[in-house]
């Protein structure tokens, strides 16, 4: 036991314990193992503390702010509790938001799991340790510069005057590129100003969210478990789809959790890319700035839990945690 | 099983180099149809590598693989007729036993009435009836291997493969499949192809053994032959225990230093200065260690310029106080020279 680990360090030291140091120990040691339940509440207390009382105890007073309502005179908050505030989130024009963020968070999570796929496939059954290693940091490395940075970064790179339309000049595709941009819904005057721009520095953003998880689920299938649906008579593309996919679905769920919530929450992608039609970020924050409608704010937020726990249900009916 | 039984599987000049490493060197091997054969090799003997390469999961560096006389290098996997039980058996986890026996069915898009029914004979064959609705993860070590034989078996492969499938059996249950294997084996007359390192195992189920050392096959023959002729010093010492006598010892009983073997349970104890019977060798030593093991005892016998050799007695009569006291004890060693084997060169 880790408990006992004090003892035969301080015996290796130079100087040797005292008799009474080392039986001061020892006894503290037989204590400690002799109550496992002692010993689990001295570990799992601290982190509880703080799960309990910081993260679901905000939570539970963002859930009470949503029942509260603004005074539309005076600016205050009224604490009675009320379905007030959820009458006014009703808007077409809210659920226009909605419907925005979750359509954005639902493709960026398809795009990201379709392109971290075969990159963890390969990173999981090919690539040598050292090349893993090399994997593991090209995907890492973005996320240990500033996620705000890289977003600004990528403003440039989309802009109108950007490397992106140089590049698409210089293949003769500019016609191409201004058809697309003229789309319904997704175009605009330029890459960086559209949701087409969004939705690729999303993908950007979030693609190591799920990579990770995806490649961990792949590493766990056993390569005799691959030869075996070969010898079986599978092809290739038989066994991606009967034995590899649904041992990977968890890690693809796990992963999409991630891309998905985090796309729903974001602000500074759409702030920085967007147009003047708002995401559920965007306006969380102009709620809780500028009109300081803080219980509007609240129920603006209680709605991507609510599209993350539905897609969590759905997740779970696809036998998604069975493996777990 | 005679010779004029077509061949099964042929390995002609096979070699599979792993750079420096000859895992399998020049194997040239004729297996018959429906024989149960037997692959025996200490680890790194490049027995699974034979293995694999008939199965398709690798290619050789050179040579041809046969298979019922097709050429069948360079073939993958999925289109090889032959099916394997893998050592750590690897049934699909996220599907129930009856759909992991169907697997094969299922990807030949075999009807689901049929696939049904021959998974109900295939539960059958291994005494599975009823389980099918079970996981992997709900099913002991021996149940996971039955389910993993069934899957084989269900696309009547010209070659069954097992890669030493009883490996992570405990000991009764091991010798238990043993027979069930071989049993089910002449049940549907396919050809086995088995690789182990247990030599009783092979003994117990083979018609025929190859033992495998170093990538080169060192004789082929059946359980008796291997046991009472072996080729090679390998053989004789891979394949149950042998007494190598050699040297001084050598000369002193047949009159030449030429190196030979003689099984433990051939030699006799006698007490010192009782007669020795016409025509029978014998050597003198000194009891060092006597190892009781209930059905039989097994006593290392010190021999003056010589190894120790080793001799197995039964019990028939003899009680256990009366075998242990025969620690330190001087004896003559005694056994007839019908029971000396010559060993080929190879070391």
């Amino acid at each position: 036991m880790s408990t006992m680990q004090p003892v035969s360090d301080r015996s290796a030291a130079p100087g040797p314990p005292t008799q009474a140091e080392r039986t001061a120990l020892m006894r503290l040691a037989t204590f400690l193992y002799l109550r496992p339940r002692l010993v689990l509440a001295l570990l799992l207390g601290p982190p509880l503390v703080w799960m309990v009382v910081i993260y679901l105890g905000s939570l539970v007073f963002l859930l009470i702010q949503s029942f509260f309502s603004l005074d539309p005179f005076t600016g205050q908050v009224i604490r009675v509790l009320t379905l007030a505030t959820y009458r006014d989130l009703w808007t077409p024009a809210n659920l226009d938001i909605f419907l925005r963020t979750a359509s954005m968070a639902a493709a960026v999570t398809v795009a990201t799991a379709v392109l971290a796929f075969p990159l963890a496939y390969y990173m999981a059954r090919y690539a040598s340790a050292r090349l893993k290693a090399v994997l593991y940091l090209a995907v890492l490395v973005p996320l240990w510069s500033s996620y705000l940075v890289r977003v600004y970064a990528w403003r440039l790179i989309l802009a109108k005057e950007g490397i992106i339309t140089w590049f698409v000049s210089q293949l003769h595709l500019t016609l191409a590129l201004e058809a697309v941009l003229k789309a319904p819904v997704i175009g605009g005057p330029s890459l960086s100003v559209s949701f087409m721009g969004m939705f690729i520095v999303f993908v950007y953003v979030w693609l190591p969210y799920m990579v990770l998880p995806v490649q961990a689920s792949l590493e766990r299938v056993p390569q005799s478990l691959l030869e075996a649906s070969g010898d079986l008579g599978a092809r290739p593309g038989q066994t991606l789809r009967h034995v590899i996919l649904p041992l990977a679905f968890p890690g693809v769920v796990a992963g999409s959790i991630f891309t998905f919530s985090l796309t729903l929450g974001d602000f500074v992608v759409p702030y920085s890319l967007g147009n003047s039609s708002f995401f559920i970020g965007q306006a969380v924050l102009s709620l809780t700035g500028t009109a300081f409608n803080i219980p509007l704010a609240a129920a603006f937020t209680v709605v991507p839990m609510g599209i993350m726990a539905v897609y969590l249900l759905g997740a779970r009916s696809l036998g998604a945690f069975d493996a777990l | 099983m005679s010779a004029s039984s077509p061949l099964a599987v042929r390995f002609e000049h096979v070699s599979r180099h792993f750079g420096e490493v000859r895992a399998v060197d020049d194997l040239s091997l004729d297996i018959l149809d429906g024989e149960f054969f037997t692959v025996l090799g200490p680890s790194g003997s490049g027995k699974t590598t034979c293995l694999r390469l008939l199965a398709g999961f690798d290619q050789p560096t050179s040579g041809r693989i046969l298979l019922h006389g097709r050429d069948v290098t360079g073939q993958p996997p999925f289109e090889r007729e032959v099916n394997t039980v893998f050592q750590d058996y690897a049934l699909f986890p996220h599907m129930t036993v009856g759909d992991n026996i169907a697997y094969g069915l299922m990807i030949r898009k075999v009807q689901k009435q049929e696939r049904r029914r021959r998974v109900g004979e295939m539960l059958d064959l291994v005494r599975m009836l009823g389980l099918e609705q079970r996981t992997p993860a709900q099913l002991s070590g021996g149940q996971r291997q039955r389910v993993a034989l069934a899957r084989a078996l269900i696309l009547r492969p010209r070659v069954l493969l097992l890669d030493e499938p009883l490996g992570a059996l405990d000991l009764k249950l091991r010798q238990q499949m043993q027979v069930e294997l071989k049993a089910i084996q002449q049940k549907v007359g396919i050809t086995f192809l088995y690789v182990t390192h247990d030599q009783e195992e092979a003994l117990t189920m083979s018609d025929r053994i190859a033992v495998f050392n170093d990538g080169k096959v060192e004789q082929v023959g059946s359980p008796p032959e291997l046991y009472e002729s072996p080729a090679s010093q390998f053989v004789a010492g891979f394949v149950g225990v042998s007494n190598l006598i050699r040297g001084g010892v050598a000369e002193r009983i047949q009159g030449t230093p030429e190196t030979f073997s003689v099984r433990p349970e051939k030699i006799q104890i006698q007490e010192q200065g009782t007669v020795l019977p016409e025509g029978y060798c014998s050597v003198e030593g000194r009891v060092r260690e006597v190892i009781y093991l209930g059905v039989h005892t097994r006593y290392l016998v010190e021999i003056e310029g010589g190894d120790d050799l080793t001799v197995i007695q039964q019990n028939v009569e003899a009680t256990s106080m009366e075998v242990l006291a025969a620690r330190g004890r001087r004896v003559r060693l005694v056994w007839h020279p019908a029971h000396n084997r010559r060993l080929g060169r190879r070391a």
